[in-house]
């Protein structure tokens, strides 16, 4: 390992190093806390590959650009936070529909409304999942250290590309704040998906929403020898709009089942100690390091204790979920937040009467002794 | 080239009404290209939503139909990433100055080079005649039913007012005048905003007593004149039409092409 490759930085910083790894070229974004140092320091380093960054007028706009752009071929990217992120939900529909790779990064804070800038939260785990209408599917992935945001940075521009769609990665206040180590892998050292391009050549029909048998989409770079409409209307395989009944029902399949086919595939997750955990903590994002302290702590007294770390929250990852948590006795779900990933735990386990919450709504980091607290009322042993 | 060579037919009829002045537009933009002879595969033409936004399916460009309002925010990213592109923006006056205001006076802040077609009828087509940000004092509108008591903008004064380095005005009636601008609005090297009047005689022009669609653009011939005329003088109600704007100024991605040279120069 060399010793330049050892950097101490912070998250957001973490993640702006994964997306220059993955091939970031082009970034649009909006100042906004706690996400504001990811747009800083793409600004100073963006240009100096030759890649483009810039300070639209707003979110919404951050979100058109970053569109624009990856239809030209560029790798793109935008970061928020809770309020530009709820601006940016009509542009997010927009990718989703029309099929377009971006990743969307926000680095959440207390909400609702403007909320607490400064301060640590996990509310948008479902605005992630719901936040623009209609019936649709989403990538949505988290990490809780600076080595995972570096390498989930890059998963998403990967699954951005391979699956055509918007990925969000879903970090918050803590993680994006925190200084710690990361080690910057060599180049080739982690995979990169490259765009799947079309192989049809000049002159011969290309059909740009035409899915092949794998439910892939090749592209073709706006400013190439194909030209073709992309919509947000529901469109045939020419990207023409369309109402024809069949039409509008097998995009919409499309559009879910290319996600929800690959779950397995796109589920990244972390385990510590489940083998025979009879209470296991699941959480995510920086509650999970306080999980993992409150694991770590407890399992040299004696309790059989397991942490389940997820990384990917959208798609669900339900069958895994139940898989791990088939013989525990407890499971706590700790998050920073009113129980948004709990509810899909106790969706996914049978048995859901096992779930309970270990939770902080304050604003405030949850902390190891928090979650022991909470482990002692649940486990019977009194407050 | 003739006109039907850039059109996608496989996507007509379009959906304009009988007597829109919407298709006299889109026939004088693909003249207006034509005459330059530009390759069809280095334009893109970028829309948002409404009745003029569909302009950019029925064309045999890179054509991306985008969200309401949101046209100029996607050619920004599409421009700025491929610079090489000739980026074409055509927008109804609702689409463009009233969801997408914020995005077209900051878009003529930057001085990007795009042309922004501003298809100005006045009034919400697609959804069934509601006022506009340029219905104007006094008109009627399915949403205005006693009378529209919001002032209009003034596309040209807007435009010139958010520092675009082109601007210019012309009418569906004026066809000539209108493919000479837009060809001058493409070559500009800027942000170049063309407002066009455009007759909707299915929802403005019957809810306001205007009379067909020939009356309407027989209203641009006797009340608009040329720009600095005489006649507007003599007559201040008079609509300029013309190029009111067109000055060298730097342009933003040859701008933040120096950044890059910087950036790469400094990193070494």
């Amino acid at each position: 390992m060399k010793n330049q490759n050892i950097k101490f930085i912070q998250g957001n910083e973490a993640c702006v190093e994964g997306a220059l790894y993955a091939g970031l070229d082009f970034f649009a974004g909006y100042p906004i806390t706690p996400s504001t140092e990811i747009a800083e320091l793409l600004s100073y380093r963006l240009p100096q590959k030759g890649g483009k960054f810039i300070q639209m007028e707003d979110e919404i706009a951050s979100m058109g650009a970053i569109i624009g752009a990856s239809l030209t071929g560029s790798k793109v990217m935008t970061a928020t936070s809770g309020p530009g992120f709820s601006l940016m939900q009509e542009a997010l529909g927009y990718a989703i529909m029309a099929e377009i790779p971006c990743v969307i990064v926000n680095v959440q804070r207390g909400g609702p409304s403007t909320g607490i800038p400064t301060h640590v939260s996990q509310g948008d785990v479902y605005q992630a999942r719901w936040g623009t209408h209609g019936d649709h599917a989403i990538v949505t992935i988290t990490a809780s250290n600076h080595q995972d945001v570096f390498q989930t940075t890059v998963d998403a521009f990967n699954i951005s590309e391979t699956y055509r769609t918007p990925v969000i990665l879903l970090y918050d206040e803590v993680v994006g704040h925190t200084r710690e180590r990361l080690v910057l892998p060599e180049p080739g050292d982690l995979p990169l998906v490259e765009r799947l391009r079309t192989s049809v050549r000049e002159g011969v029909n290309y059909h740009p929403y035409l899915p092949r048998e794998d439910g892939r989409l090749p592209m073709s770079d706006f400013g190439g020898v194909h030209r073709y409409n992309v919509t947000g209307l529901f469109h045939d395989m020419w990207g023409f709009p369309s109402d024809n009944p069949q039409v509008v029902h097998d995009l919409i399949r499309h559009l879910v089942d290319k996600i929800r086919n690959n779950v397995n595939q796109i589920a990244r997750f972390k385990e510590y100690y489940l083998k025979d955990a009879k209470c296991i903590l699941i959480s995510y994002g920086s509650s999970a390091r306080s999980a993992r302290h409150v694991v770590e702590y407890l399992r040299p007294r004696g309790e059989k204790l397991g942490l389940l770390e997820l990384q990917t929250l959208w798609p669900f990852p339900h069958d895994i979920v139940d898989e791990k948590c088939i013989n525990a006795k407890h499971i706590v779900v700790v998050e920073m937040n009113m129980g948004q990933i709990l509810r899909e735990v106790k969706r996914a386990v049978e048995r859901p009467e096992r779930v309970f919450m270990a939770n902080r709504i304050d604003g405030v980091f949850i902390t190891p002794k928090d979650i022991r607290a909470i482990l002692r009322v649940i486990q019977g042993k009194g407050v | 080239m003739a006109i039907k060579d850039y059109i996608r037919e496989r996507f007509f009829p379009h959906i304009w009404c009988p007597g829109c002045g919407h298709g006299i537009v889109l026939n004088s933009l693909l003249r207006a290209i034509d005459k330059l002879g530009m390759s069809k595969n280095e334009i893109v033409v970028v829309s948002g939503i409404g009745c003029s936004s569909r302009i950019s399916g029925y064309v045999d460009f890179h054509t991306l139909h985008t969200l309401h309002g949101r046209a100029l925010a996607f050619a920004t990213g599409v421009k700025m990433s491929l610079p090489e592109l000739n980026v074409i923006v055509p927008m109804g006056d609702g689409d463009a100055l009233a969801i997408g205001g914020n995005h077209f006076i900051h878009s003529a802040r930057r001085n990007i080079d795009m042309t922004a077609i501003v298809m100005n009828n006045r009034i919400y087509g697609m959804t069934g005649g509601q006022y506009s940000p340029l219905s104007g004092y006094g008109t009627l509108a399915t949403t205005a039913p006693y009378t529209n008591i919001d002032n209009a903008f003034d596309t040209v004064e807007l435009a010139t007012a958010a520092g675009a380095s082109f601007v210019a005005r012309s009418t569906t009636y004026h066809v000539q005048q209108l493919t000479k601008i837009l060809k001058q609005a493409i070559l500009h090297e800027g942000f170049s905003v063309v407002e066009v009047l455009s007759q909707c005689p299915t929802y403005f022009g019957r809810k306001n007593r205007k009379g067909t669609a020939a009356d309407m653009m027989e209203y641009y011939k006797n009340n608009t004149t040329p720009v600095g005329s005489q006649a507007k003088k003599e007559n201040p109600d008079l609509v300029e039409r013309g190029v009111f704007v067109e000055k060298e100024m730097p342009e933003y991605c040859k701008e933040y092409d120096k950044i890059i040279q910087r950036a790469m120069k400094e990193k070494g």
